[in-house]
Parts: C-alpha cells; sequence; structure tokens
C-alpha cells in the first residue's frame, strides 16, 4: 500500500540518476547552431523562389549549400528528438508506454534525418 | 498520462448559497471551494456574502469573518496574518497567493478561492503538503561542512551574504511549488521550485562546503530538469522572488562544472 509508505521513502524514490546535463546542455547547443542554419535554410528557399527545377538542383549541389543543409537536417533532427523526449517526460507517466513512445520518437527522428541527409546526398552527387 | 480532467470524485458541485447579512448595505460575495472527508461527498462550492462594513480590507479577514459569523465549519490554515508564515496560502481569483496579503480590492467580481492546485485536499481550504515538506527535507536544507566547526562563527564576507538575498526570504508557502504545471504532472519526482530555490539557498552558501554533493543529488533528469521555465513560480510569489532564476542558476552550476 502507497499509504502505508512514508513521504520520503516517495521523494527519494531511486535516487538520483546523475545525469540530464547533457541532454539539457545539447538541446541549448543545437539551438544555437540551429539560429544560423535555419536562416541559411530559409533564406535558400527564397532565393529559389520562381527557379525551375533544374537551377534548384544546380543550387543544392553545390558544396557550400549542400554541407549546411545536411548539417541544418542533422542537428535539427536531434533537437526536435530531444524536445520530444521532453515532453514524453513531462505527460506519459506508465513505463512500458514511455519505453515504447521514447523508441517510436528515436526510430522517427531518425527516418526524418536519415531521408533528408539521403535526399541531399543523391542531390549532390547527382545519382 | 496527465490529467486533464478531474476525476468523478473530485468534480465540483454547486454547493450552498447562505444568506446575505441582514442589514448590510455593503457586500461582497465569496465563492468558496468545500470538501470534506466525512461525507462521502464531492467537493462543492459554497456561495457567501460579506458584510465589508464588519470586516478587514485582506482575503483571509473575509474568510475568518465567515468562520465567525457564518459558518464555523469552513476550514483553513492560518497563523500571523501578515505574510511572514505561509499557512493561508490559496488559490484567489485564479493565482496562488496569501489570503493575509490579498486585497479584496484587487479582485473585481465574486471572490473565488480553491485551495492550493493539484495537492490532495485535508478540508476545505487545507491541502496535504507532506509531499513538498518531504522533498525540502530530501535537499537537506541546513550548513553542511568537512572542516570542523570553528570554536566561534562561520565567517562569511558581505558580498557573500547578499548573494542569499531573494533566497533567504522564501516562507515555504508553496504558492510557487503547487503554480508549476511541470510540478502538477511530475510532483512525486520533480523537486519543485520552492524545494529548488531552497537547494539554490544552500548551494549559493560561501560557507557550505558540500555544494558538489548536493548538486549529485539535483542532477536528474526528474529532480531538477523537468523546469521548462514556465515561469508561473515567479508569477506567483507573493514575496516577490525568483524561483525561476534561482532554477537556472542552479542548471547553469551543472554546466559549469562539467564544460
Amino acid at each position: 500500500m502507497k499509504a502505508m509508505r512514508t513521504p520520503l521513502r516517495t521523494v527519494r524514490g531511486l535516487g538520483s540518476a546523475h545525469e540530464g546535463t547533457s541532454h539539457f546542455w545539447i538541446t541549448r547547443i543545437s539551438g544555437v547552431a540551429l539560429v544560423p542554419l535555419s536562416l541559411f535554410a530559409i533564406g535558400l528557399v527564397f532565393s529559389l523562389l520562381g527557379k525551375d527545377h533544374a537551377a534548384a538542383l544546380a543550387a543544392l549541389g553545390r558544396p557550400v549549400v549542400a554541407i549546411p543543409l545536411i548539417l541544418f537536417v542533422i542537428i535539427g533532427v536531434e533537437h526536435m528528438r530531444l524536445g520530444i523526449q521532453e515532453s514524453i517526460a513531462d505527460y506519459i507517466h506508465g513505463e512500458l508506454l514511455k519505453v515504447a513512445v521514447l523508441m517510436l520518437n528515436t526510430a522517427f527522428c531518425l527516418l526524418v534525418g536519415a531521408a533528408g541527409v539521403f535526399s541531399l546526398l543523391i542531390i549532390a552527387f547527382g545519382a | 498520462m496527465a490529467e486533464l480532467t478531474l476525476p468523478k470524485n473530485s468534480q465540483i458541485r454547486t454547493g450552498k448559497t447562505w444568506p446575505k447579512p441582514e442589514g448590510a448595505t455593503n457586500i461582497r460575495e465569496y465563492r468558496v471551494y468545500r470538501w470534506s472527508p466525512d461525507d462521502g461527498q464531492n467537493p462543492s462550492v459554497d456561495t457567501y456574502y460579506v458584510d465589508l462594513d464588519d470586516c478587514g480590507p485582506m482575503v483571509l479577514d473575509a474568510l475568518l469573518w465567515i468562520k465567525n459569523k457564518v459558518d464555523p465549519t469552513l476550514t483553513l490554515r492560518r497563523s500571523c496574518r501578515e505574510g511572514i508564515c505561509g499557512s493561508c496560502a490559496m488559490n484567489i481569483d485564479g493565482s496562488n497567493t496569501l489570503a493575509c496579503t490579498k486585497g479584496m480590492d484587487e479582485i473585481s467580481g465574486p471572490v473565488k478561492i480553491y485551495p492550493l492546485p493539484h495537492m490532495p485536499v485535508v478540508k476545505d481550504l487545507v491541502p496535504d503538503l507532506s509531499v513538498p515538506y518531504a522533498q525540502l527535507s530530501s535537499i537537506e536544507p541546513w550548513l553542511q561542512t568537512v572542516t570542523p566547526e570553528p570554536a566561534k562563527e562561520w565567517k562569511q564576507s558581505h558580498e557573500d551574504r547578499a548573494k542569499l538575498d531573494g533566497l533567504y526570504e522564501c516562507i515555504l508557502c508553496f504558492c510557487c511549488q503547487t503554480s508549476c504545471p511541470s510540478y502538477w504532472w511530475n510532483g512525486e519526482k520533480y523537486l519543485g521550485p520552492a524545494v529548488l530555490l531552497q537547494a539554490y539557498r544552500w548551494l549559493i552558501d560561501s560557507r557550505d562546503e558540500m555544494t558538489g554533493e548536493r548538486l549529485d543529488n539535483l542532477e536528474d533528469p526528474f529532480r531538477l530538469y523537468r523546469c521548462h521555465t514556465i515561469m508561473n513560480c515567479t508569477q506567483a510569489c507573493p514575496k516577490g522572488l525568483n524561483p525561476a532564476k534561482a532554477i537556472a542558476e542552479i542548471k547553469k552550476m551543472m554546466v559549469e562544472r562539467r564544460v
């Protein structure tokens, strides 16, 4: 019975995990990196307005464009994964469900990231 | 999952409307949450009318007027009636604050009063605060040193003493703690703003030698990092303190010791 446990037993629980700071710090660092990378990506979209498919492929294939875009995808997806993980920790409390949703989150973000990077590489190497 | 609706036995009924005081011309309407553990009923909101010509200016004055003159069963905690004991913390007009320092004239329309949110209710406006008290004791809020105690006092410079300003004034009313959504969803694992402000008060104390151990104890995805800078804590604090800033300072210390 939970009622028979002392409040301190509940609060001390399984003890401190001695982590969480990496998660916090990587979220901040990736957030900072995403400021210029997002501006670059938005600027790129505007610069391609009105251009045809061939011109867009030519622009995306240049290393000075492809490299920042690949970084944008990788860092953006990792930032998204960390953010969704926080929401899951906030709102989902059943341990089994939580682990399942965390796995889904990781799988989803990996897929999005892999598809993005793969597409950019195809354009860059003209496959 | 987070619960967004009240469980069936917590849904609030319309309660009793008590008669208006006879002969009174200056009347204020109060709607007060009532729940008793003894009658098996759902909580209700009772309506009272307070004669302002016979009552002090604060919300606590009105509650005590109701208790003394209308309904002696109305249950609440109060002690100092001047904002230093933290006993009369409750949700007034949608915000957590102290009934004794909240003036009725600051509120428009009927005064709505509920217990502190998301805590088990003992009776009426009295919440069960045993979990936050246990959380406070878990951070060991007292001076700890390795150096043996000096014959006289532990010394502290004026600059180091000034670092405790904005922290030592906390009266542990838990207005901030119970205003925090992260605390609502993970209240048994997240330490909450009041307790983290106390933790920071000892982390920043120049005389304390257990800073590293204290940080170890806090470094946890739930104990500390459920804080998402929502800032309800700072908004709620009736003493004008800034728990959100104290938590941000703890996070900075966590980063500082590894970067």
